[in-house]
């Protein structure tokens, strides 16, 4: 696959290369199967990142006639767990010896027939489901109470259940039940140019609208070997701030909400209103649909008048974040609220700016960097803490310098055309990724002889932070477990896909 | 908390007129649904129907010729016909208040049999005077849909001045208002919710997804939104909708407001 260095190894010496690339200090990013004929046995991949500027490491195992799938390594790099589990339900590959055999991805009574990700799966036919209890974890002593809570939740909030188990106001344990909204996104993409398959992109979160529909952007330029002009990457680079910009406003405005701070609620909420109609007037959609396209930018952008107006938006902003930071009520909500080790937040796959404040340094931007980030300066915040707060500072800095990078790029964006020609590579594979708002983002697409999309795999931020997030719960308190959830800025539709 | 008191008095009123002052600008710049001017489309040339995703744009054989044929509920808004058009039939437009009664308005017809201006059947604004809460049931969004509805509770649109309320529990609620295109699990939550709501009661499908699908309808694990699982009182097609037209859906739903669209046109 372009964009990596890749391996090819027969299953049973898998877990060893794993284990050697995390002992040479390399983090497993993701795993993921694909049938690369139909009606042929499937290929599992295995995604490392090895550091700054290193290429991406890529094992393949292709599995064969009479092998009954593959050692499971979720005990010793946990991460992967979830990975596992969702090719079991999706490819139907059995992972031995993992540590907890229950269903992820499809939920207890859905049956399909074959696997949904095998080629030959009936097109459009829906997985027969009827209820079946689920599989949740055995509730032991009297006092104990177990409260499921959703799917369908308080406010205007995305779909996801969470069962508590509890003693008064205690959480001894708490269990997410999550892919109440698993759309099937990935299969969508097979057989669609990859002109259409950008849509799709743009639909698997719609807040991260840009993030995922530049990681498949460059994912597919990679595969067909494609240079995008500079002018297109300076613009892609400032479509990309401009959604972190209004994700992390939002984000403060609803972690107030969470800790009762009103007119903080209302003020961070307008300020990513006003951004959202920035998007609106400078780009046409306020979550900057309709722009990205492999091989550069759909129309050019006339962003003149932007810088002007962001710096008007900027004291706003800046006294706005003041103006938290200063406020004993709110800190106190937040402070040692939701804490998340080093170790936990690494082991587990944490991501984003939930990573950083866990004391991780990394991010995609700076470490690999893409579209015009490699050109312009940037600073990585980090906070060892780990709590809601430090999680919330993150964000603070990064709209910080969000701002600081748009305002570069827009000074520096050069003349030019903003798309070059493409051709849809036969049989090419290519590697991409993002650092959204929520954390890194991967696509892996995979081409047919035609030039049509085969697969395309999905790495969503929030699908690695739901993995983390109930780490954060388990004995802490009641009251604190909306505003922890809040600290995290997790997305159901990223994680469910 | 004075320091937040003061930085609201001095942060003073941010929402907007509309739609109050019928002209006030909600949205300018955001690209709507895509207008149709079937006098400029050339014969034989199928340059939309072949990049439009979701199937909204159909080649109908007529009598002699082909002809277009545009489902506004199946639109999501990408622009890509518009930029196919080699003739301009199809061009952006700012267009965005697409919320109707009947599916069939959102159809594309040639001739317009001017309807009778359309009441709910259960008139709702006798049952609730001016005052509305709605449950929102998020079926298998992308969460597009769900940033505009929490949006609406901004100040800028400051959803409560109309009188328009989100409420926690389906007991209380009067407007089922769905977002998304129905997950095979999303159903039974879904139905639930419908059944624990006291009568009379509505549902709005907010968003193409909801409406007929979109983008995200079919496949091993969605429906084609909310049609055949719950009677639907207003579709709002969009992608998402703005939350200009969220409001005003809201308020065509309280016969405060007019339907726009009717066989696919704007009101003129
Ligand atoms: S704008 Fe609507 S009609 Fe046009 S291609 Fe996109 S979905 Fe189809
Ligand atoms: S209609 Fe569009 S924005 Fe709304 S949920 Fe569906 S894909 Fe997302």
């Amino acid at each position: 696959m372009r964009g990596t260095t890749e391996r090819a190894l027969p299953p049973n010496e898998v877990p060893q290369a794993c284990q050697h690339l995390v002992e040479k200090g390399a983090r497993l990013q993701m795993a993921y199967a694909w049938f690369p004929e139909s009606g042929g046995h499937p290929e599992v991949l295995y995604l490392a990142d090895q550091g700054p500027y290193q290429p991406f490491s890529l094992l393949r195992c292709r599995l064969s006639e009479g092998s009954d799938g593959l050692p499971s390594l979720a005990t010793n790099i946990p991460l992967l767990g979830w990975y596992e589990r969702e090719m079991t339900d999706l490819c139907g590959i059995s992972f031995q010896g993992h540590p907890e055999l229950r269903p992820l991805v499809l939920h207890e009574g859905a049956h399909p027939p074959i696997p949904p990700l095998d080629p030959r799966y009936p097109k459009g036919e829906m997985i027969p489901y009827t209820e079946e209890p689920w599989d949740l974890p055995p509730v032991e002593g009297s006092d104990v109470q177990m409260l499921p809570f959703g799917p369908v939740r308080g406010d205007v909030l995305e779909s996801a259940q969470i069962v508590f188990y509890y003693v008064g106001e205690a959480i001894l344990h708490c269990h997410p039940r999550l892919f109440f909204k698993h759309r099937g996104m990935e299969k969508r993409f097979e057989g669609l140019s990859p002109a259409l398959g950008t849509l799709i992109a743009e639909r698997i979160s719609g807040v991260d609208s840009v993030a995922h529909a530049l990681a498949f952007c460059q994912a597919v330029e990679t595969a067909s070997q494609c240079e995008v002009p500079e002018r297109a990457r300076y613009l892609r680079t400032i479509l990309a701030e401009l959604e972190r910009l209004y994700n992390h406003l939002h984000y403060l405005g609803h972690l107030c909400h969470t800790t009762t701070l009103k007119v903080g609620e209302a003020q961070g909420k307008l300020l990513a209103e006003q951004c959202k109609q920035l998007n609106g007037v400078f780009t046409g959609s306020r979550f900057l649909r309709g722009l990205l396209k492999p091989g550069g930018l759909r129309r050019d952008l006339d962003l003149r008048a932007l810088a002007a107006r962001l710096r008007a938006l900027e004291p706003d902003i800046a006294g706005y974040m003041a103006a938290l930071e200063n406020t004993n009520s709110h800190l106190d909500r937040l402070i040692t609220t939701g804490h998340l080790p080093h170790q936990t937040a690494f082991d587990q796959g944490a991501t984003g700016p939930i990573k950083r404040a866990s004391g991780i340094q990394h991010d995609l931007r700076c470490d690999h960097p893409y579209a015009a980030y490699g050109r312009l300066s940037m600073e990585i915040p980090l906070r060892t803490e780990g709590d809601a707060h430090a999680r919330s500072q993150v964000r603070m800095e990064e709209i910080r310098n969000s701002l600081a990078l748009l305002l570069r790029a827009l000074e520096d964006l050069p003349e030019g055309p903003v798309d070059t020609e493409i051709a849809w590579p036969t049989g090419g594979e290519g590697l991409g990724w993002c650092e959204g708002p929520r954390g890194s983002i991967y696509y892996c697409v995979h081409f047919d002889a035609t030039g049509k999309l085969a697969r395309v795999k999905v790495k969503s931020a929030s699908f690695s932070n739901w993995r983390v997030f109930p780490f954060t719960v388990h004995d802490t308190n009641m009251m604190d477990y909306a505003i922890n959830e809040a600290s995290f800025g997790l997305t159901m539709a990223g994680c469910d896909r | 908390m004075p320091i937040w008191t003061l930085y609201g008095m001095k942060r003073g009123i941010a929402t907007t007129l509309w739609p109050g002052k019928e002209n006030a600008k909600v949205q300018p710049g955001v690209l709507g649904l895509p207008r149709f001017q079937p006098d400029r489309c050339q014969d034989n040339c199928r340059a939309c129907a072949e990049v439009c995703l979701p199937g909204a744009i159909g080649i109908e054989a007529g009598s002699g010729d082909e002809r277009l044929t545009i489902d506004y509920g199946k639109c999501i808004g990408c622009q890509l016909c518009t930029e196919s058009c080699p003739n301009d039939a199809l061009t952006k437009s700012e267009d965005w208040a697409f919320g109707v009664q009947n599916r069939e308005d959102l159809v594309w017809a040639e001739a317009l049999a001017s309807k009778p201006a359309q009441e709910l059947t259960k008139n709702i604004q006798k049952c609730f005077g001016r005052s509305l809460h709605i449950r929102h049931v998020d079926a298998g969004s992308c969460n597009g849909c769900e940033s505009e509805l929490q949006a609406l509770n901004n100040p800028y649109y400051n959803l409560h001045r109309l009188g328009i309320f989100f409420t926690p529990s389906p007991r209380f609620a009067d407007l089922l208002l769905v977002t998304g295109s129905v997950t095979y699990a999303m159903r039974g939550p879904l139905l639930e919710t419908y059944n624990a709501m006291p009568e009379p009661r509505w549902v709005m499908a907010m968003g193409t997804c909801a409406v007929s699908g979109g983008a995200t309808g079919g496949g091993y694990s969605c429906a084609h939104g909310v049609e055949g699982i719950l009677p639907v009182d207003i579709y709002v097609p969009g992608c998402p909708p703005n939350p200009a037209a969220m409001i005003h859906a809201l308020l065509l739903l309280l016969n405060r407001a007019a339907q726009f669209v009717q066989g696919g046109h704007l009101a003129k």
